[in-house]
């Protein structure tokens, strides 16, 4: 803070840079990727053959959000070939989440593991969740 | 009566034109012969095909040593030696048609490059007895007769044996193992990991009476000879087994033995009774001597190795400490949790030093959910026997497929042992999954 800033009575700068105040804190899509995703799609994404299938730049992933908001919410069991592997293990119904933790993991997995695709917003999940009642 | 009296030189002469043409005939024959026929038998490192430099990567104990026999670029899952030393692999695609390579070190130089293959169906399962191949996909079981040298005979028409198995996604390979009274033994894995109402969903509780026991989670006979058996046709020889992928015949005890992979998740699924860490080493990976009727107890039950007692599941009122009421098999072995067995024999060569005469050897597939716990597993390991119990602590008796140390993930692992067989010699082949790469593991006396 400037001496003349000081003396006029300001408290604060306009601007700190953010590595002096915050401690490193983990994203909420994050958290909810770490609880609930990564024992079965691994904490590289990168899934495990024949089992889990990867999150790294698939179609699944990086196409239709209300599809993929549907996976999240009623599980899915269906043997589907993602780049030539099958997978086996049925993923449960998350629907047990809200509609803020979803709408949080699905962004942070589309903006990580190499994926770069818009976020999900709360709002399009409640408009999918709503569907299935 | 008279009798002739005759010395034995005497005798000798006489007889001379009887004993003297075959001796050389025999002697002649051995010259030949005998050599090739004896090296097949001697223990001397003269016999066994030279090691690669680096023991193909493996870790073994002294006087061991390995090679890559061959690449089959493929998901080589459970393999078969012939008398003769032929290989057959079960692929898990039957990629190009060819679910089963057959594999022929045909210019003797210990790596397998003649390789066939035939089968239009994916699997697991393979075993040869009596002059068959046995071979499994995720739902039936077939069988192709093999010739005097073990080849078969008709790689187009396999007889179908069973058929109609449950194949819903999880836990599909059917496994098999065959007895000596012609009674072949098939895996049906349960489709469901602990059978929640909702599969693996955070604090979903177990389905009453688990209705998958009825067609699945356990070890069905059938007869090895009989054409297009269905469920009706065979025997649930034994039941709450989540899923067998390693299971072999003991000869010495005549008893069928199997390696159980543990349900997954305790953290995950109930955080208030499991920690982290304890969820990556619970439950046992269990191994079980079974006999008709055994109920190892899937899903009410899993082993506890620290405890070293049977512990209610979750999804049926457990807690981490409490008993079930009923009292279900005993595992002879609890390995630590997940590390995913899916290959035993039971050691009948005499290559081997004495110590592993009529011992287990299991290959541990490694772990997938163990995070955030480095996964483990990866490496064959081996339980000695004596009168037909495990007689000492279990050990790692081949390390190094994965590659690396530090495994996050299983796709970090560059090999994973799948399947187990031994060799007329009885040296120890184990398959790969990853890469399909086929390894010789043998003994040599220094």
């Amino acid at each position: 803070m400037s001496l003349s800033a000081m003396r006029a009575g300001r408290l604060t700068e306009t601007k700190q840079p953010d590595f002096w105040l915050q401690k490193k804190t983990i994203s909420p899509g994050e958290k909810v990727f770490k609880k609930y995703c990564l024992t079965c799609h691994q904490a590289d994404g990168g899934g495990v053959p024949n089992l889990n299938p990867p999150l790294i730049k698939t179609e699944y992933v990086l196409g239709d959000k209300e599809r993929l908001i549907n996976i999240v919410l009623k599980g899915f069991n269906e043997k589907i070939e993602i780049e030539g592997e099958h997978f086996s293990n049925a993923m449960p119904p998350l629907n047990i989440l809200k509609d803020q933790q979803i709408a949080d993991v699905l962004t942070y997995v589309r903006s990580n593991f190499g994926n770069k695709a818009p976020a999900v917003t709360v709002a399009e999940v409640k408009a999918a969740r709503s569907k299935l009642k | 009566m008279t009798r002739y009296k005759i010395s034995t030189h005497q005798l000798l002469y006489k007889m001379k034109k009887y004993i003297f043409i075959p001796a050389i005939v025999l002697v002649a024959t051995l010259l030949t012969f005998g050599f090739t026929q004896i090296s097949n038998f001697t223990i001397s490192s003269n016999s066994l095909p030279k090691a690669d430099a680096d023991n193909a990567g493996l870790t073994l104990p002294s006087g061991f040593s390995a090679l890559k026999v061959a690449e089959t670029n493929g998901h080589a899952r459970h393999i078969a030696v012939t008398k003769e030393g032929d290989i057959y692999v079960k692929m898990a695609d039957a990629k190009g048609g060819k679910g089963i390579l057959f594999l022929q070190d045909d210019t003797k130089s210990g790596k397998f490059e003649k390789q066939t293959g035939f089968g239009n169906f994916g699997g697991t399962g393979l075993f040869v007895r009596n002059g068959y191949l046995y071979a499994s996909s995720d739902e039936e079981v077939f069988r192709y007769k093999l010739d005097d040298k073990d080849q078969v005979v008709n790689q187009s028409e396999p007889e179908k044996i069973v058929t109609g198995l449950l194949s819903r996604g999880e836990h599909e390979a059917k496994a098999i193992t065959l007895d000596n009274d012609n009674n072949i033994y098939v895996n049906i894995g349960a489709y469901s990991n602990s059978c929640q109402e909702k599969d693996r969903q955070p604090g979903s509780m177990g389905i009453k009476g688990c209705p998958i026991l009825d067609s699945a989670a356990g070890i069905w006979q059938f007869k090895a000879n009989k054409a297009n058996q269905t469920y009706g046709d065979g025997d649930r020889y034994a039941t709450g087994l989540r899923n067998v992928v390693g299971l072999d015949w003991n000869q010495k005890d005549n008893a069928l033995f199997v390696m159980q992979h543990g349900r997954d998740q305790l953290h995950d699924l109930f955080p208030k009774y499991y920690d982290a860490k304890a969820s990556a080493i619970l439950p046992a990976e269990c191994f079980y001597e079974i006999h008709k009727g055994d109920n190892a107890g899937w899903p009410y039950i899993y082993y506890d190795q620290i405890q070293k007692k049977q512990i209610l599941m979750p999804e049926y009122g457990g807690d981490g400490k409490k008993t079930a009421d009923k009292k279900y098999l005993d595992p002879i072995v609890g390995f630590p949790g997940h590390l995913a067995p899916n290959g035993l024999l039971f050691y009948t060569g005499t290559q081997f030093p004495e110590k592993y005469r009529n011992g287990a050897f299991i290959a541990f597939h490694g772990s997938w959910n163990r995070s955030p716990e480095k996964q483990a597993g990866y490496f064959v390991a081996f339980v000695p026997f004596k009168d037909g119990k495990p007689s000492g602590q279990w050990e790692i008796f081949a390390d190094g497929f994965a590659g690396k140390k530090d495994i996050a993930s299983p796709r970090d692992a560059e090999h994973r042992p799948c399947g187990l067989a031994q060799g007329p010699d009885g040296s120890l082949y184990v398959t790969d999954d990853v890469k399909g790469t086929i390894y010789r593991i043998m003994y040599a006396a220094k």
